[in-house]
C-alpha cells in the first residue's frame, strides 16, 4: 500500500510540474465538444439529441490522447524498469500509475463536463447522470487503455497503434455509459446501465493492472 | 503417459514442425477443394429455391461458415496464445500469427457477402443490427492484432504482446457482443432482424455444413502454409533452415 501512495504522489508531482500535458487533454475535450454543434447546427433539439454520445466520445478521445504519457517518459529514463525490478508487486504500482492517469485526465473531464453539458442544453437530473456516468466510466477507460499503452511501449507507430488497439475495446464502456445518459433523458431508468458500468469497472480494475503488468514485462525484457 | 507427452512437445520445437505441417497441408488443401465443391453443388445445384428469398439465399453458403469460421479463429488465436504463455513454446506464437490473416479475411468475407445478402433482402447495404456491428468490431480486432505484430520487430516480443492482446480480446468478444446487442435494442425498433425464423431443408444444412468443413481445412492448410514461411523467416540462421532451402 506504501508503495502504491509513493507511485501514486510521484507520478502527481511529476505531471503538476508540467501543467501544460494535463490541460492539452482538458481542451482537447472541449475543443472537440464545441466542433460538434458547429458541423451539424445549432438546433437545441438536435443537439440535445446527440450530447450524450458526442461528450462521451470526446472523454474517450481524450482520454486516448493522454495514454501515451502513462508509461513511455518512465520507459524512456529507466525508472520502469526499476519498477518491475523492486519488490513491491508490479501490478500494484501499474494500479497506483492508472490511478495517477484518471486523477490527471478522467477527472478534470468529468469535473468539467456539466459545463459542456450546459451548453448542449441538457437539464439538470440528466447532468448528473452524465456526471455519474463518467465518474464511474472514466476510470474503466483508463484501466482498459493501460493494457494497451504497455503493449505498444517503444513500438513503431505506438500512438496511431494505441488507437487501434483499445478504441475496440472501449466499445462496452462507451455502449453503457452514453447509454444511460440516453436512457434519463428518454425518461427511462438508467440504474441498469450504471450497475453495468459499475461491474465492468470492477473487473477491470482488478484483471487490468495484471494484464498490463504482463504487457509490460514483455516491453522490458 | 510419459510417452505421450514427450511426442506432443516434440512438434513444438519448430525444426519438427516444419516437416509436419508441410506434410499435412496438402491433404487439407485437397481436402478443402474437394469439400468445396461438393458443398457448392449442393448449396447452388441441389438445394431448392427459397420460397421466400429466391435464388439470392444462396449466398447463405458462403456467408454462414465464413462468420463461423471468423469468430472460430480468433477463439484459435487466443488457445494458441494461451498454450504460449503457459508452456512458453515457440511454436504457438507463430501459429497465432499465421491463423490470423486468414480469420481476418473471414472476418471481411462474411461483411462483404453479408452486404450482398443484405441489399436484395433488406434494400439495404447495412443496418447497425447487433450481429453485423459486432463482426465489425472482430474485424478491428484482427486488425489491431496484425498491426500490432507487424509493427514490433523483436519475433519475441511481438509473439507475446500479441499473444496478451489476442487473449485480452478473446475476454472482451462476449462483452461487446452483448453491448452491442443491448445497444441496438435500445436504439432500433424492430426494424430487420437476421434471424430467420424458417426452418431449413434438409439439402441446405447439408450443403452448409460441407462448405463449412471446407473451410474448416481451408483455414488449416493455409496456416500451416504459413507457419511454414514463418518458421523459415525466424530461423533463417539456423543450419536445418539452409539445409532445407539449399
Amino acid at each position: 500500500m506504501s508503495a502504491f501512495m509513493a507511485v501514486l504522489q510521484r507520478d502527481l508531482r511529476l505531471a503538476l510540474r508540467r501543467k501544460g500535458e494535463v490541460l492539452t487533454a482538458v481542451f482537447f475535450f472541449v475543443v472537440v465538444a464545441t466542433l460538434f454543434p458547429l458541423a451539424i447546427g445549432p438546433e437545441p433539439e438536435t443537439l440535445r439529441k446527440i450530447a450524450p454520445g458526442i461528450l462521451w466520445v470526446g472523454a474517450m478521445l481524450a482520454s486516448l490522447l493522454s495514454l501515451g504519457r502513462l508509461f513511455a517518459p518512465d520507459y524512456q529514463d529507466g525508472s520502469l524498469e526499476q519498477m518491475a525490478l523492486s519488490q513491491a508487486p508490479l501490478p500494484v504500482l501499474v494500479a497506483a500509475k492508472v490511478t495517477a492517469h484518471w486523477l490527471l485526465s478522467g477527472l478534470p473531464l468529468t469535473l468539467l463536463s456539466p459545463l459542456l453539458a450546459l451548453q448542449f442544453g441538457l437539464d439538470a437530473p440528466t447532468m448528473g447522470v452524465l456526471w455519474l456516468s463518467l465518474l464511474v466510466g472514466t476510470p474503466l477507460l483508463s484501466f482498459i487503455g493501460a493494457v494497451g499503452a504497455a503493449l505498444t511501449l517503444g513500438v513503431r507507430g505506438g500512438e496511431v497503434l494505441l488507437s487501434l488497439l483499445v478504441l475496440p475495446l472501449y466499445i462496452p464502456a462507451l455502449v453503457f455509459g452514453s447509454g444511460a445518459v440516453e436512457a434519463q433523458l428518454s425518461g427511462l431508468e438508467y440504474g441498469a446501465q450504471m450497475s453495468i458500468l459499475m461491474a465492468m469497472l470492477l473487473l477491470a480494475g482488478f484483471f487490468g493492472p495484471w494484464a498490463c503488468a504482463l504487457a509490460l514485462r514483455i516491453a522490458l525484457e | 503417459m510419459e510417452n505421450l507427452r514427450i511426442r506432443w512437445f516434440q512438434w513444438a520445437a519448430p525444426q519438427s514442425f516444419y516437416p509436419l505441417a508441410g506434410r499435412l497441408w496438402p491433404w487439407f488443401a485437397a481436402l478443402a477443394a474437394v469439400l468445396t465443391l461438393a458443398g457448392m453443388y449442393l448449396g447452388f445445384f441441389v438445394a431448392p429455391t427459397d420460397f421466400q428469398q429466391g435464388e439470392g439465399y444462396r449466398i447463405i453458403f458462403v456467408h454462414v461458415p465464413a462468420s463461423w469460421m471468423s469468430m472460430l479463429i480468433y477463439l484459435a488465436m487466443a488457445f494458441w496464445a494461451f498454450l504460449g504463455f503457459t508452456f512458453n513454446t515457440r511454436i504457438s506464437g507463430m501459429m497465432t500469427q499465421a491463423l490470423a490473416p486468414t480469420g481476418a479475411m473471414f472476418t471481411f468475407l462474411s461483411l462483404w457477402t453479408g452486404a450482398l445478402w443484405g441489399k436484395p433482402m433488406w434494400g439495404t447495404w447495412w443496418v447497425w443490427d447487433a450481429r453485423l456491428t459486432s463482426e465489425l468490431i472482430l474485424f478491428f480486432l484482427y486488425m489491431g492484432y496484425i498491426a500490432l505484430t507487424s509493427a514490433i520487430d523483436d519475433p519475441r516480443r511481438a509473439d507475446r504482446a500479441g499473444g496478451l492482446l489476442a487473449l485480452v480480446g478473446a475476454v472482451n468478444v462476449p462483452i461487446i457482443y452483448f453491448s452491442v446487442k443491448w445497444w441496438n435494442t435500445l436504439h432500433q425498433g424492430a426494424s430487420v432482424s437476421v434471424t430467420k425464423g424458417s426452418s431449413m431443408a434438409q439439402t441446405m444444412l447439408w450443403a452448409m455444413l460441407l462448405m463449412a468443413l471446407a473451410f474448416w481445412a481451408y483455414s488449416i492448410a493455409m496456416a500451416l502454409y504459413r507457419v511454414r514461411g514463418i518458421i523459415l523467416q525466424r530461423e533463417r540462421h539456423a543450419r536445418w533452415v539452409q539445409e532445407v532451402v539449399a
